[in-house]
């Protein structure tokens, strides 16, 4: 297939090796370190040493702002820290193991089992839905359709990606919630002896509905960098499985999905960490109830961000730090989410621009 | 007798034919007939579901009698193929019905309460008996929570993004820009409960007489938070194609790194780091939870930043969306319907300067 | 095994574009046939023609007959896969797939043709390597990743690949242009080889090259910039280099070209 953007890719490349070469241009042109001895020209040292200043200024700036970063996700961490430790100790209960959310008792009782449960079943069910039909579509974009309906249409996902998790919350429970109720119901009635559809109702504001409107969320998010990362593929490499008499979708399976498998992964890990935090959404389709139930389709399931959505407004002292706490386990989960998914992404670049 | 030859007789084709039979597309739409027939009777016929579950049961026994058809004339390879084809396209089919209904519902409910009273007047003293009401003061919040935060973001990003690409060396470097990547999937309700312990619950009881404060400029720092990663990123991406020849140019006429950076990468650039800040704008205009956790929302109009409870439009919704009256859902998916437009006018706005971007270069 | 190439009035276009006009030719059996001309000038697009790789981009047809052994490869129930399997082709940048070692490489095309059993694998494997005149180079490594090899093993790599799934016909488009002149000369030796076993088609652009290897030499050449290219002359490689019919094909290879 000739997939014109994977030229740009090239491009890229190439401007990436340009800025090194300009670095170094920076470096022995203008870098006044770098001058030991007088210049043979007569340079004033006065004009020299004013730009010293400003130059050391600009950069120290700009480092400062680089820095920022790491000095924010480090303050995100101390500060939540500070706040979560006085309400855990007042805790009455195993944080870790406690089902239950009463922490703005006199005797406070709270722990984040059953929310961390509800967070990371949600979160799958999101996945196993969305990342076989949102691989689809990537692939329809980028080997199937023909050009004139797949620029339009990957400008639609991508605008899709932008539309508000409130949107979609709201979409879930006014409009979707109905079809996802018939659908349980039908489960549970012919499938009602596997535990995961059984139950007596009601049906409907289930884990299965939260699971679902997540799945929507993640699918333009997923099938848009997927789609890059199929784009990528090298012509040549598709070319050779075509030259060998391969169908389309034996050129896909030998050339495209192995060279985009740690991409598809990372696109996995970060549609992953965007559910796992998505908050509004599920605070909006989910009936609250703290338990470990597996369960999908009774109302109830709870996620640690739609509870701090939800128990924030009546939560006193303790409760503000019992819900600052499980937004710490929230933080520290999506951090090692991310973390996982940029390493495989930075690992594939240096592959990539190794081979290259 | 090559290898080919002696493992799959058949398959191979000798080199006197080359010609393969095709499905015939007769055959092709018998087989969907079939399939949908079959399920209609069997489902409906029993009992055990409604059409949808018909549809969906005549899809599966179409894929599958479209692999064994396709598999008799065509071997096996093709019909794999034209099985994985049909697969994909079904999933597109599957996945647009949703999308589309979140559009029509947000367009047809939100038209509803699309009147000019819905953008001039706020919730205060709206009960919930009363009909009107309207998002104004959202609006407002949103605006100034947003501008706010970009005017925070965007220095700071672009500064951040400069030091990675032009200064940035090293080891330092790289932890950076590994954690500007990790920072970009940081939750929105973290980035809220960050600004709520740390200005809300510290620093504003300073000015408030010992009393912790909502406030709108703690959702614009909340917001800040997260647009700056987004903006480093695009700006950093941005930079990275200034051609170098031309900060050379600049640097052979003696011109300091720093005046080249501010008077020639940064202006070469401008566009797309331009289109970098409105996605994140847009971004940022959508969120819900940190405003809900720091701005605390409020009924009334409130055009003071630092002064007390500010609504904005996505906490707007999510408030309308629990609230008891009848009233309130139409209301809801108004300003939803106002804050994707929003929204989308801003992402929109942001590709179509890219892509003019694009093509001048 | 090999096979006989008949082209006549073969044009080729990128959608409105037409790259050559009416290019007629016939390629014999077991010889190797060298296309040269400038840049541009269509040789590569009717190189792909030959296996209908060409239309692998948008908007891309041809008019006119290929036939091979006097089958029309275009025929309209064509199975466009079992041409390409039969007419084999080597890309002027070596692209060994990125994420296969060196025998998973060679075998490729023998799998996506039904071929499991892992004896007549390792058989195929060897046998096509040392056709490609790898085996020894590789026959320690071979679960490395092919594209760790230098260019020139790669590219050989690639032969070796091509010349697995046993086509009748192998094309190659500028094979060594992205090579250093000791792993031309490989590849060169290699050719020779497998003229016994295949009909060999190259298109390159280094004449001494065409004049070392071919048998037979088209040139081909454009009028102007936008003119579809053309035929100008085809004959006995001997011919052209010494003593050519076409006053242009003479200009070209004395280097009085443009």
């Amino acid at each position: 297939m000739g997939d014109y953007p994977s030229r740009s890719v090239n491009a890229t490349a190439g401007d990436l090796g340009v800025t090194p070469r300009h670095a170094q241009g920076a470096g022995y042109g203008n870098s006044p370190s770098n001058y030991n001895e007088p210049p043979l020209g007569g340079g004033g040292a006065l004009p020299k040493k004013t730009r010293f200043s400003i130059e050391t200024g600009f950069r120290g700036l700009s480092t400062a702002a680089g820095a920022m970063v790491l000095v924010i996700i480090v303050a995100i961490a101390v500060f939540l820290i500070s706040k979560a430790v006085p309400a855990l100790q007042a805790n009455n209960a195993s944080f870790l193991t406690e089902l239950t959310w009463f922490p703005n008792d006199t005797e406070p009782v709270f722990g984040i089992a059953a929310l961390a449960f509800g967070t990371v079943l949600s979160s799958i069910i999101a996945l196993i839905v969305a990342v076989p039909i949102a691989l689809s579509i990537a692939l329809f974009l980028s080997h199937y359709a023909p050009r004139r309906l797949a620029t339009p249409l990957g400008f639609v996902i991508d605008l899709l990606a932008a539309v508000p998790s409130v949107v979609f919350g709201l979409w879930g429970r006014d409009v979707f919630q109905e079809p996802v109720r018939d659908f349980s119901i039908w489960l549970n009635e012919y499938f009602g002896w596997i535990p995961l559809f059984g139950g007596e109702g009601p049906f409907g504001q289930s884990i299965m509905l939260g699971g679902l409107v997540l799945a929507i969320m993640v699918l333009p998010i997923v099938t848009s960098l997927s789609r890059e990362v199929f784009q990528q593929t090298p012509g040549m490499n598709e070319e050779a499985a075509l030259a060998l008499g391969a169908t389309r979708w034996e050129m896909i399976r030998t050339a495209v999905l192995p060279y985009g498998k740690p991409g598809v992964i990372a696109a996995v890990m970060l549609g992953l960490g965007r559910a796992l935090g998505e908050t509004i959404a599920l605070a909006l389709t989910l009936s609250i109830a703290f338990k470990i139930n597996v369960n999908l389709i009774e109302n109830g399931g709870n996620s640690i961000a739609a509870n701090i959505a939800n128990a924030f407004g009546e939560a006193n002292e303790t409760g503000r730090g019992a819900l600052i706490a499980s937004g710490l386990v929230l933080f520290v989960i999506t951090l090692v989410v991310n973390m996982t998914a940029r390493a495989i992404i930075y690992r594939r670049r240096e592959f990539r621009d190794s081979a290259a | 007798m090559s290898i080919l030859e002696r493992q799959v007789p058949g398959v191979v084709m000798t080199p006197d034919n080359i010609r393969s039979r095709k499905l015939p597309v007769v055959t092709n739409v018998l087989v969907a007939v079939a399939a949908f027939a079959v399920a209609a009777v069997v489902v409906l016929g029993t009992g055990i579901g409604n059409w949808v579950l018909a549809v969906v049961v005549g899809a599966v026994l179409y894929l599958v009698g479209l692999y064994f058809a396709a598999g008799r004339v065509e071997g096996r390879r093709a019909a794999k193929n034209r099985t994985m084809q049909a697969l994909i396209y079904s999933a597109c089919v599957l996945a647009i019905l949703p999308l589309a209904s979140v559009v029509w519902t947000l367009v047809s409910k939100g038209i509803e309460r699309l009147d000019a009273n819905f953008f001039s007047t706020s919730m205060n003293n709206i009960g919930a008996r009363d009909p009107l009401g309207g998002a104004y003061h959202a609006i407002i919040g949103t605006l100034e929570q947003v501008g706010i935060a970009t005017l925070m973001a965007v220095p700071l990003g672009v500064l951040g993004a400069i030091y990675l690409v032009e200064y940035g060396r090293g080891k330092f470097a790289g932890t950076v820009r590994f954690f500007v990547d990790v920072m970009t999937g940081i939750p929105s309700i973290v980035a809220g409960l960050f600004i709520l312990s740390f200005w809300v619950l510290i620093v504003s009881p300073w000015f408030n007489d010992g009393q912790p404060r909502f406030s709108g400029f703690a959702a614009s720092l909340a917001l800040a938070v997260l647009m700056l990663p987004t903006i480093v990123r695009s700006t950093e991406e941005m930079l990275r194609l200034v051609p170098g020849p031309l900060r050379e140019g600049s640097y052979a006429l003696g011109v300091p790194q720093w005046k080249t950076i501010l008077k020639v990468v940064l202006p070469t650039a401008l566009p797309g780091i331009v289109t970098g800040v409105m996605l994140a704008v847009a971004r940022a205009a959508g969120e819900t939870a940190p405003v809900l956790l720091v701005a605390g929302g409020a009924a009334a109009i409130n055009f003071d930043p630092f002064g007390g409870n500010q609504q904005s439009l996505s906490l707007f919704v999510y408030q309308q969306a629990g609230d008891a009256s009848r009233y309130a859902p139409a209301r809801a998916w108004t300003a939803a319907l106002t804050l994707v437009a929003l929204v989308l006018i801003l992402t929109i706005a942001a590709k179509l300067l890219a892509r003019r971007n694009k093509l001048s270069r | 095994m090999a096979k006989r190439i008949e082209a006549s009035n073969v044009s080729s276009y990128y959608g409105s574009f037409k790259a050559i006009d009416s290019v007629s030719m016939t390629v014999e059996p077991k010889t190797i046939t060298a296309l040269i001309g400038p840049s541009g000038c269509g040789k590569s697009t009717f190189l792909r023609s030959i296996n209908r790789m060409h239309e692998v981009l948008p908007g891309a047809r041809i008019e006119g007959r290929l036939t091979i052994d006097d089958q029309n490869i275009y025929d309209p129930d064509v199975d466009v896969t079992a041409v390409r399997r039969m007419i084999g082709m080597v890309f002027q940048r070596p692209n060994p797939f990125p994420t296969m070692s060196i025998y998973e490489n060679a075998v490729a095309g023998l799998k996506l043709n039904g071929v499991k059993k892992k004896s007549l694998l390792d058989e195929a494997a060897e046998k096509s390597l040392r056709s490609a005149n790898l085996w020894d180079e590789v026959k320690d490594r071979l679960d490395r990743p092919g594209a760790g090899l230098s260019g020139g093993q790669q590219q050989r790599l690639c032969i070796a690949r091509t010349i697995a799934v046993e086509p009748q016909v192998v094309l190659m488009d500028e094979p060594c242009s992205a090579l250093d002149p000791i792993s031309t000369l490989a590849i060169e030796d290699l050719m020779f080889k497998l003229k016994d076993r295949f009909t060999i088609i190259i298109v390159t652009h280094n004449m001494q090259q065409a004049a070392r290897v071919s048998d037979k030499t088209g040139f081909f050449s454009i009028d102007k910039t936008g003119d579809p290219g053309r035929l100008i002359e085809y004959d006995d490689t001997q011919k052209i280099f010494s003593n050519p019919s076409q006053r242009k094909t003479e200009d070209y290879i004395t280097g009085r070209f443009g």
